[in-house]
């Protein structure tokens, strides 16, 4: 039994409605633990004042530099003693999911047990980062329950400035869109940044998301420094029998309407049958007795609509692989920015080609290491040296699919443009 | 690990096993292992249940429920007795913080959802429904929030549970809220985000033993913070003209306090798309703020989405995402069909603002 619970009026009010509530799971931990009874008296505080009182400091695990969110308690008495003393140190351990965020039960019962030891019985499934965040350890605890969850074949997550921990899809594991192995891919990269994970040491953050296709369900191109995003090269596949049971159940004015007029490039047509060409870069289907659809697939964009309305009526070509973009990052500092196509197809369904994308992923954390400054992203960093910089440090080769448009401004020298138009000639003879 | 510094370290101290990241096949349910990368299509046989298909016949059923993310080792428990006895003993967390329990027989869809249901977990979240929130850790674990987050979510879903466990919304719908301009939570179709009004308060007898001050003045986007003698004590000073009331400056250096009980607002923020479908991705704008960050429920923010949301879900079409539907209907019409207010801060000012404004003669009437 623990001590009493300290009057929580306004959290109180969270314990009512249709949806799971949080106040309740903490009182429940609340019964055994004064740490949890002494974390509701403190957050109702910040509810009552609007204010939040956490700082952080530096706690961590042996042999390691990051990975626990260190917070102490800076609510105090005027003596300068916390004011809700069972909770003044609530750090969080961050550790690293199987990709895909898959488990069985026995490895969440663990995580119970271990943390119910060791901490407060608060779990996050998951951070924003994709973390696993146990939530509420003293500064000695940290260390017992990081040799559990160690032991058990987990390993931290990063924090500060160092490569993040990464998020993939459900891809491959249950979902016809997925266009490379991305648990494969995830952890061949990851697992080769562990020094600037564990040991952070870089100028800021370094983020990767891998979705295996253009849906992006881990919102990649916003938020990841390196975005790994699944793509096909060849033409769409077609499946009749699906296709025509897909347009029994929706009809003409759905076909037309929902996946016609909403393709980005105008790529998809429906056709009488006796109209439709087929074609080498073609594909086509018949939906009905008398109409089908006829998609160009070189004025496709790969934007995975259609293919998602018709799911299985229409799937990614078999030519798969994924593009990448560099330089997603939210607000600060300088505002929102989106990922950059830098590699606008690399095959992964090679060993080699996904050497080639953890060797790329080296480079691009090396020259950031050395050319961003102090809290700069990557995205900020290439805004300031401007992209044709960067790939030259790369060594990969400008392509249009690369920009929205050319330049749209004069100010620029061109005196090497004569040799650049050489280089690219003789590139291409020698292809 | 530097040589040195091991051996100074005690005997006792044990040294990490730097494994990464975990394989995850030990983890699949068996289907999905045997399938992996085989998958023909999937279909939604009702909310909150995905059926999907193998190219070799197999079928497998996935029932999505939404979870209050921070979650205590007993609903952990219960959650994992209700995989074992109703479902396969295999889960799989969505990024949303939905649960979701996958099954090879569809007879145990039914029983396994009243299960969920009994138990409280709201079973849905999935195809063109308001999903779950991605959130942030506010005030039970920040150390810079400006407001809570696992409470603002449970306010917010316990309005919007009806639009969670149907699929009635044109297109999927994705909210997310984040407690300082940061934005943690990201992009969203709605989203919610701290809106200071008001400079940083400084304590100028903390700073010069708290806060580096150059790494401070680095981090203003304005140039607004420069080294200053404050009481014959060096500290920071704010030209306030020129202040934006980001709070970049509070992580940094707290004694520069951002967050106010009363000036610290909420904004609500709409038509971010994560997704490449039809358009490309899109960042969300901002379209209100100045609402009052009144805990516990935060009833003027659910206000503002909960219309934003019915407007949206009356007018837009079938696969319009919030962004699309704008796109089509265009800004002065959504102003005028949410009742929101089009005041002088939605201009945008910042750099590379020019590209946001209209520089066509397309305009509805």
């Amino acid at each position: 039994m623990a001590k009493k619970l300290h009057d929580t009026p306004n959290l109180d009010q969270l314990e009512t409605g249709p949806w799971p509530s949080f106040v309740t799971g903490l009182k429940e931990l609340a019964k055994d633990k004064d740490y949890v009874v002494d974390l509701l008296g403190q957050l109702e505080e910040s509810y009552k004042t609007r204010k939040g009182y956490w700082k952080g400091g530096t706690v961590g695990v042996y042999g390691y530099g990051g990975g626990v969110i260190p917070r102490f308690t800076e609510l105090k008495n005027e003596d300068g003693t916390p004011k809700f003393k069972d909770a003044a140190e609530f750090h969080t351990l961050r550790v690293m999911p199987p990709p895909g965020m898959h488990y069985d039960t026995a490895t969440l019962r663990q995580f119970c047990d271990i943390w119910e030891k060791h901490g407060s019985g608060l779990i996050a499934f998951h951070g924003q980062s994709g973390d696993i965040m146990f939530q509420g350890a003293t500064t000695e605890n940290v260390q017992h329950a990081f040799d559990e969850f160690n032991e058990m074949g987990f390993d931290l997550g990063g924090a500060g400035p160092a490569v993040r921990t990464a998020m993939s899809c459900v891809g491959a594991a249950r979902c016809e869109q997925s266009c490379y192995d991305e648990a494969k891919v995830h952890r061949a990269v990851l697992n080769t940044f562990l020094d600037d994970i564990h040991r952070p040491s870089l100028p800021y953050k370094f983020k990767f998301k891998f979705s295996g296709c253009s849906n992006d369900c881990m919102n990649s191109v916003q938020r990841a420094d390196m975005a790994v995003i699944g793509t096909w090269r060849d033409n769409i596949r077609t499946d009749e029998a699906l296709a025509k049971k897909w347009f029994a159940k929706h009809g003409m004015d759905e076909l037309v309407n929902d996946v016609v007029a909403r393709c980005p490039t105008k790529a998809f047509q429906v056709k009488e049958l006796s109209k439709i060409k087929a074609g080498e870069h073609t594909s086509t289907v018949a939906v009905s007795d008398t109409h089908g659809v006829e998609i160009s697939n070189q004025d496709c964009v790969r934007c995975m609509h259609c293919v998602n309305v018709m799911t299985g009526a229409l799937a990614p070509g078999k030519d798969k692989g994924a593009t990448v973009l560099v330089g997603g990052k939210s607000h600060l500092k300088i505002g929102g920015l989106m990922g950059t196509v830098v590699i606008p197809f690399i095959k992964l369904d090679t060993d080699e080609g996904v050497e080639q994308l953890v060797d790329f992923a080296q480079r691009t954390i090396e020259f950031f290491a050395e050319n961003a400054l102090e809290h700069e992203r990557t995205g900020e960093m290439i805004e300031r040296i401007g992209l044709t910089n960067f790939l030259d440090a790369m060594e990969i080769d400008v392509d249009p699919a690369m920009v929205n448009s050319p330049r749209m401004n004069p100010y620029v020298r061109t005196d090497g443009w004569d040799d650049e138009v050489a280089k690219i000639n003789a590139k291409k003879q020698a292809a | 690990m530097n040589q040195a510094v091991q051996a100074a370290a005690p005997a006792q101290k044990r040294k990490p096993k730097e494994t990464g990241v975990p394989e995850n096949k030990k983890f699949l349910h068996p289907t999905l292992a045997k399938n992996y990368g085989d998958w023909k299509y999937h279909d939604r046989p009702r909310p909150g249940v995905l059926h999907h298909v193998a190219h070799g016949g197999d079928e497998v059923w996935s029932v999505r429920a939404g979870t209050q993310r921070q979650m205590d080792v007993y609903t952990i428990r219960k959650l994992c007795d209700i995989a074992d006895n109703y479902a396969e003993g295999r889960v799989r967390f969505t990024i949303r913080s939905n649960i979701e329990f996958i099954v090879s027989e569809e007879a145990k869809v039914a029983p396994l959802i009243a299960e969920l249901e009994k138990n409280g977990f709201p079973v849905g979240g999935t195809g063109n429904s308001v999903t779950m929130i991605a959130h942030t850790q506010g005030w039970l674990h920040c150390d810079i929030p400006g407001t809570d987050a696992s409470g603002v979510v449970k306010a917010l879903m316990d309005e919007l549970h009806h639009e969670f466990v149907r699929e009635e919304m044109p297109n999927r719908v994705h909210l997310s809220t984040s407690c300082c301009e940061i934005n943690c939570g990201g992009q969203a179709d709605i989203a919610i985000i701290v809106q200071h009004t008001k400079p940083p308060v400084i304590n100028h007898d903390l700073v010069a033993n708290v806060c580096e001050r150059p790494t401070v003045v680095a981090r203003c986007p304005v140039a607004a913070i420069r080294p200053a003698m404050v009481n014959g004590r060096p500290s920071l000073e704010i030209d306030e003209s020129k202040c934006m009331c980001c709070g970049a400056c509070y992580p940094p250096c707290p004694p520069m306090q951002i967050n106010d009980p009363e000036n610290s607002k909420l904004a609500i923020w709409v038509g971010g798309k994560n997704s490449n479908a039809r358009g490309k991705p899109t960042f969300m704008k901002m379209v209100a703020s100045g609402l009052p960050n009144n805990a516990p429920r935060w009833p003027e923010v659910a206000e503002v989405v909960k219309n934003i949301i019915s407007v949206y879900k009356a007018d837009a079409r079938p696969w319009e995402r919030m962004a699309d539907w704008i796109d089509r209907i265009g800004w002065p019409r959504f102003f005028e069909k949410t009742g929101l207010p089009f005041t002088k801060y939605l201009i945008d000012d910042w750099r590379g603002s020019r590209a946001n404004l209209n520089a066509s003669t397309h305009i509805r009437f």
